[in-house]
């Protein structure tokens, strides 16, 4: 829980988001290149927030690869991102 | 030219192939289930782009992340814009706003 955990306290600061869900999917990639037997290398996160507003895939993309940079560079393997905004997600 | 020798490497590909896929594994193999998923779009739409292998050249498969400033693999470049990576291509893909930018960049392609 340990990568997932510090996921979640950097998406909060940085995005204040209105629902957050983070999935880890490592159990299905297990065995994968980039899988770690601990687990916590592959997530899905859906990340609902107002930080998306006029903003492209890819920006709000960059906005949370940003945030997650540490875990990114260091253990996580593959994140699926969903980036919508409270209007999208409604 | 920039002073970093991968970055000239980079930029040499997506300024001579219109379409261009930094992929794990090849367009008739992709490796990874994310790379497969943008091949299958392409695919679908009978784009033609060139798959570039970033498991066969280290120096690729870590430059492109600090070019692109994203940090994971597949990467899709249209025209030399930097258009997203597997779940851009795909959310692109389901609404239709694919085919509008091949449209709009003169990229030939058919309608699924």
């Amino acid at each position: 829980m340990r990568i997932r955990t510090a996921m979640e306290n950097k998406l909060k600061a940085a995005l204040n988001p209105e629902r957050l869900e983070i999935i880890d999917n490592s159990a299905r990639h297990a065995g994968h290149a980039g899988a770690h037997p601990e687990g916590e290398s592959h997530f899905k996160l859906i990340v609902v927030s107002s930080a998306f507003e006029g903003k492209s895939r890819v920006q709000r993309q960059r906005l949370v690869y940003d945030a997650l940079a540490e875990e990114m560079a260091n253990h996580v393997h593959a994140l699926e991102l969903q980036t919508l905004t409270p209007a999208e997600a409604a | 030219m920039s002073d970093n020798p991968v970055f000239d490497r980079i930029q040499n590909e997506i300024d001579g192939n219109d379409v261009v896929l930094f992929m794990k594994g090849n367009p008739m193999f992709p490796q990874c289930g994310f790379s497969a998923a943008v091949v299958g779009a392409l695919s679908n739409m009978k784009v033609k782009f060139k798959g570039i292998d970033v498991l066969q050249d280290m120096e690729i498969r870590e430059g492109i992340k600090a070019f692109s400033n994203w940090p994971t693999i597949p990467q899709l470049y249209v025209k030399g814009e930097f258009i997203g990576g597997c779940d851009i291509v795909r959310e692109m893909h389901a609404a239709g706003e694919l085919q509008k930018l091949f449209t709009d960049k003169g990229i030939p392609f058919e309608a699924a």
